[in-house]
């Protein structure tokens, strides 16, 4: 059984909080120890980018994440021994990268390399549906379980085919948007029941959930759970803690399973 | 989406699923436009009669005689874009948009866009990286005038490249009532076949006039390579004669170093802005920071149909240094008395090679931009 299936079967009616931090921000050793606090902090699931020069998904927050990595000097291969240390640490939570196309092609087996680090799953955010058939075929070659954005606009043709593509879960956008948009505390229940409809993966809803009661209002919406990312990125910026910060939005899903 | 997007193994459509529905809506628009006699109608007049269609084609006197330059210097908004913003705000308008958003570089994609703004009732965005704005200050202005709002970009390298990044960002959020008026023919599919297609009318012309002044088709045509838009515009309608073509990039102060824009020279295969092409980029797949003198080419990648005429060898790709650019910029001023933009003076700089190895060859120049907005810099330079 896959990592994200083991955690959806043990978490049952409990949502899955997933964690996204920038590797190698704000440095290397940072990196590693706030891997490890979000994870303290109860995180699921944990969602790693790898920086990118033109991140055109991604609002200010997320783009200064990947600016400061690369001030630190951090190299693909640097993300990818992240990724590998935290693995050795940790047998159990899934890793999923986020990233651009770019990244990927550019360096050979990447995804192979990705895989035998210990991520889990890819999403590549400027891959849309239409044009991820070619890489959804050599993750799952690799060993990695694609993933695809369901956005509320997109059809109900797209969802079947990003049911027939992608594994571990669906990334679900309610609003339009960057990275950091703010959902108002809005989330689609008609994209939830589309994707569950299309038989796509379980539902997580990402983009603008940054409050406890965001996290309950996608969980109402009936996502199988949620990803924060911003806001998390947010508090590294400042030189926070994450921790408790990650344990207060996890606590809503405890207290609040997930609508059937 | 109804085609297909590809030149050979490049272009597509990279983009974030949100975007796909906005796309797809354009090129069916786009489509509709080609079936509809109204859309051409009005596009040829307003090509007609507000911009100035068509454009001369100018024999030099003084430089080699053999060289005839494509006069889009003489379009209104003093260079090229012109011919595809109206064909795109046209578009927009169709499609119920009430807002357009547009990256530029040295300004001009700006200029024009401001234009149609201004002349077919839309809140217009320009988003410019600061670098730009700082040495494009006329074009900026220009811009403001006709009621454009002008947005520097911090981000990045603070050029083109991170003006585009900022344009899709906006259009990610806004794309329900905002058309992103993307200036050259890169970026997702359908734009490279679209602004190709909008600018089809300057190789078409040239064509003709080509026939007319010298009963025969040139033996070469030349056009500067930024995102590509001039010069497969120039390019398109000579495809299937025998002619050669060839495209001159930015070689900024010398291909043998980093600071350059020359993506088809120097660059790898990769994929940035929607579009599967030729990146200038690092081992890990960054995208580096580029240079030349001219801002409009000062990009690290290039319109996916070049990357394909490239590959299968069906135009040449040449650089230009800053040095060389400025030479030829000079050249023309002093012997034609025209001055254009320094992108143009980059395909003007090969010709003036060519025409003196070749002296019997026609020499075809696409003369793409007027270097009204060049000549502080030029003072600067040339001293």
């Amino acid at each position: 059984m896959s990592r994200y299936a083991a955690m959806f079967d043990r978490l049952d009616r409990e949502g899955a909080f997933g964690a996204f931090l920038m590797l190698g921000d704000p440095d290397l050793q940072t990196s590693a120890r706030l891997l490890d606090e979000v994870i303290e902090g109860g995180a699921d699931m944990i969602e790693v980018g790898i920086p990118f020069s033109d991140p055109v998904a991604d609002g200010p927050v997320i783009q200064a994440a990947a600016q400061r990595a690369f001030a630190a000097g951090v190299r693909v291969a640097d993300c990818l021994d992240l990724i590998g240390s935290l693995r050795a640490r940790n047998s159990d939570v899934p890793i999923g990268i986020l990233t651009y196309a770019n990244i990927v092609v550019a360096r050979a087996g990447f995804m192979r390399d990705a895989a035998q680090a210990g991520a889990d799953s890819l999403l590549i955010a400027d891959v849309p549906a239409m044009e991820a058939e070619p890489f959804t075929r050599e993750m799952e070659k690799s060993g990695l379980e694609p993933v695809l954005i369901a956005a509320a606009n997109t059809p109900d043709a797209t969802l079947k085919r990003i049911a027939s593509l992608s594994k571990a879960y669906t990334y679900c956008v309610s609003r339009a948007g960057i990275t950091g948009t703010h959902a108002d505390g809005r989330f689609n229940a008609d994209l939830v029941q589309r994707v569950k409809s299309a038989g796509a993966p379980p539902p997580i809803f990402g983009f603008g959930i940054s409050t406890p009661n965001h996290v309950r209002a996608a969980l109402e919406a009936g996502a199988k759970g949620v990803i924060c990312g911003s806001a998390i990125v947010d508090l590294v910026s400042r030189r926070e803690g994450v921790a408790s910060f990650v344990q207060s939005l996890k606590a809503v899903t405890r207290n609040d399973s997930v609508a059937e | 989406m109804r085609l297909n997007g590809r030149f050979g193994r490049f272009g597509g459509c990279y983009v974030p699923e949100i975007l796909v529905p906005a796309l797809e809506q354009l090129e069916a628009a786009f489509l509709d436009s080609q079936q509809d006699p109204s859309f051409a109608d009005e596009l040829n007049s307003l090509l007609a009669n507000y911009a100035g269609r068509p454009t001369p084609l100018t024999r030099c006197r003084n430089l080699p005689q053999n060289i005839y330059l494509k006069r889009e210097d003489l379009l209104h908004g003093g260079a090229h874009k012109t011919n595809q913003v109206l064909a795109q705000g046209l578009l927009a308008k169709r499609m119920g948009k009430t807002r357009l958003i547009a990256e530029t570089g040295a300004g001009q994609h700006g200029v024009a866009t401001a234009i149609v703004g201004a002349l077919l009732g839309f809140d217009t965005v320009i988003y410019m990286g600061a670098e730009d704005v700082e040495r494009q200050q006329l074009n900026v202005f220009r811009m403001r005038l006709m009621g454009a709002e002008v947005v520097p970009v911090e981000s990045g390298g603070r050029t083109l490249k991170d003006a585009i990044n900022e344009a899709l960002r906006d259009w990610s959020a806004s794309f329900e009532t905002t058309h992103y008026l993307l200036g050259t023919a890169a970026g997702p599919h359908p734009f490279p076949t679209m602004v190709r297609e909008f600018q089809r009318v300057i190789g078409r012309e040239a064509r003709t006039q080509m026939i007319e002044q010298i009963g025969r088709l040139p033996d070469v045509v030349i056009a500067c390579v930024g995102g590509g838009s001039n010069a497969i515009g120039l390019f398109a309608d000579f495809l299937d004669d025998d002619v050669r073509l060839i495209g001159v990039e930015a070689a900024g102060k010398g291909l043998d170093g980093d600071e350059h824009g020359a993506t088809l020279l120097r660059g790898s295969p990769g994929i940035l802005h929607g579009a599967e092409t030729y990146v200038l980029q690092d081992q890990d797949g960054q995208v580096t920071d580029t240079w030349s003198v001219s801002a409009g080419l000062d990009y690290p990648a290039v319109g996916p149909e070049h990357a394909h005429l490239k590959d299968i060898g069906r135009a040449q790709y040449v650089g230009a240094t800053d040095a060389e650019a400025l030479s030829a910029f000079r050249t023309l001023a002093l012997g034609e008395g025209i001055l254009c933009a320094f992108e143009s003076a980059h395909a003007l700089a090969h010709a003036l090679k060519v025409a003196k190895a070749e002296p019997g060859s026609a020499i075809l120049v696409g003369l793409s931009g007027r270097g009204d907005k060049d000549v502080s810099q030029a003072e600067v330079l040339l001293g």
